[in-house]
């Protein structure tokens, strides 16, 4: 049951993505959804649509996995697929009823929304499908360094986050073990109205928190035995570097934001859309 | 009236990266009132196993029937069920979380529809029963000891009155005495009640003491199922698969290796010293 999502979204397999420094994916997603911004017209978007199936393509993850995380947006999609298709003016009207019409702009616009959101997240997806949750945390201290100038705690919010990611997994298997155990019990999880629910929440909710703050105390306790006492000085068993791939997944990066600049620019007048 | 295994596969996370085979072909019967032994290594899928055994994992592929019904038949009562085969889970005194040790046996018995009086007379019943004097009854269950927090817990399933006993590690983490005390108390009571126990565990040692069957689990099959000192006669094997017949098996072979005639299948301390000095006595 739960177990199906306690692994998180890492799909491991071995391809050039995987094997890129987490700095790379977290700047590369950053410059993708940038470019989808500066996006101008149907040039910008062929161009967006080719850079993402490649890296789909080279990072050997099946594609079923990068959709899961579209379900979560359906519904937002929905709605400003609507919004954009009815209420947007334009010059030629296609359909008329009251207040809602459907003109050519807003079917463009639609469109484009639509599309700008999935990329948005299948853009992301590959991210998090390629890179360790530790990987993500550890390019994100890194490429929030700079910032320490300024007194900002970075190591501190990486271990948070660390922490808490790793933390997802155990507690999810935790409610699992219970929820069975209660059951097997004779507890009823289901079944009854909202109040008998929230009831029937107490057996599964207060071992969990027990258990929470059992497993709290105890990393405390041994990250403190190997002397932990924050990021001052210390230093990683392995240290984030950039190798040659890196650099030329950079260049190419930066090259597709450049290509997506230019090719706006240039290409707006042969299609003028949006 | 017994629990009947018959050809159970159990594929976790099917169609995903993390696909893997917990279950392959479990054929098994376990007969009323038997006290059985099921042996395997972390990750030979035992506590799967016993999770289907009261239907809280449902087989990919294969049929469970408890006293003749199929479990997976839609007229049968998953809550009927759990009520007649009581499952005590790893670290079960993770479990608990009532204001006082009475209330939190009371949950189970409340839970199949017993009056709060019903209820409390079988949750004193089943606190005796597990060695847990009534001077605990308005206690914490948090400010006890991790062995008398297990006996508890196990006390919250014992008050459901099961048929089938089910205890997954109920040792896991305990002192010896602790182990000892409560190995004893599932014992009597199995002697007592005449309830089946299933005793999942590692431990041969543990095991061989108390139970007339053990079933050796590994990769998820059934490897070995018999008698234990049928089972500890392929203690090569067992080695194999990472565990070990109780050390009375190895003091046995190497008597028996060294030219002593004794009788290589006493599994316990005692018949152990009962061989020995039967032979001794042949001899001198």
């Amino acid at each position: 049951m739960l177990r199906d999502i306690t692994l998180g979204q890492y799909y491991p397999a071995k391809s050039v993505i995987h094997q890129l420094d987490p700095r790379v994916k977290l700047v590369t997603t950053m410059i993708f959804i940038i470019s989808l911004f500066v996006a101008k017209g149907a040039a910008g978007y062929v161009i967006a649509t080719v850079f993402l199936a490649a890296v789909i393509r080279m990072s050997k993850v099946p594609f079923r996995f990068m959709t899961k995380g579209l379900k979560a947006i359906m519904m937002l999609l929905l709605v400003t697929v609507a919004f954009n298709l009815f209420l947007i003016d334009g010059d030629v009207v296609l359909w008329r009823f009251g207040f809602l019409r459907i003109t050519d702009k807003g079917v463009r616009t639609a469109i484009f929304m639509a599309v700008r959101l999935i990329y948005l997240i299948l853009g992301s997806s590959v991210m998090t499908l390629t890179t360790t949750p530790n990987d993500l945390t550890d390019g994100l201290e890194k490429l929030l360094g700079p910032l320490k100038v300024l007194r900002v705690p970075v190591h501190e919010i990486s271990m948070i986050m660390s922490i808490a990611l790793r933390f997802i997994p155990i507690l999810l298997e935790e409610t699992d073990k219970i929820m069975k155990a209660q059951i097997a019990r004779g507890a009823d999880f289901e079944s009854g109205n909202l109040i008998q629910k929230a009831k029937a929440m107490v057996p599964l909710l207060v071992p969990l928190f027990i258990s929470a703050f059992r497993r709290a105390n105890d990393l405390a306790m041994a990250m403190e035995a190997r002397c932990y006492r924050g990021g001052e000085g210390r230093t990683k068993m392995k240290p984030l570097h950039y190798e040659s791939r890196d650099r030329m997944a950079y260049a190419v990066v930066w090259g597709y934001l450049a290509v997506m600049i230019v090719a706006g620019r240039l290409l707006a007048g042969y299609f003028p859309f949006s | 009236m017994s629990l009947k295994v018959k050809n159970v596969n159990y594929v976790y996370s099917e169609g995903t990266a993390y696909e893997m085979t917990a279950l392959k072909d479990v054929n098994l019967e376990i007969p009323d009132g038997q006290f059985v032994g099921l042996i395997g290594h972390t990750g030979s899928g035992k506590s799967t196993l016993v999770q289907h055994l009261n239907g809280l994992i449902r087989a990919t592929s294969g049929k469970i029937y408890y006293n003749g019904k199929d479990i997976y038949g839609e007229s049968f009562s998953m809550k009927e069920l759990r009520s007649k085969v009581g499952l005590v889970f790893q670290y079960p005194e993770h479990q608990l979380f009532e204001t006082d040790v009475l209330t939190d046996v009371c949950f189970g018995p409340k839970n199949l529809g017993f009056t709060k009086e019903e209820a409390e007379k079988k949750a004193k019943e089943a606190l005796r029963m597990v060695g847990m004097g009534e001077e605990y009854d308005a206690s914490s269950p948090f400010e006890l000891s991790g062995g008398q927090k297990r006996r508890v817990a196990i006390a919250g399933v014992l008050a459901m009155e099961p048929e089938v006993l089910i205890l997954d590690e109920p040792t896991a983490g305990l002192d010896p005495r602790g182990r000892d005390e409560i190995l004893d108390q599932i014992s009597l009571l199995q002697k007592e009640r005449g309830i089946t126990v299933v005793l999942v565990s590692h431990s041969m040692e543990d095991v061989a003491r108390y139970v007339e069957r053990i079933i050796v689990m590994n990769h998820g099959e059934v490897r070995f199922d018999g008698a234990p000192r049928e089972v500890f006669r392929h203690y090569r094997e067992l080695e194999e698969i990472g565990l070990a017949a109780p050390q009375t098996t190895y003091l046995m072979q190497e008597l028996k290796e060294r030219g002593a005639d004794v009788d290589t299948e006493a599994t316990t301390v005692e018949e152990a010293a009962d061989a020995i000095a039967a032979w001794l006595r042949k001899t001198c």
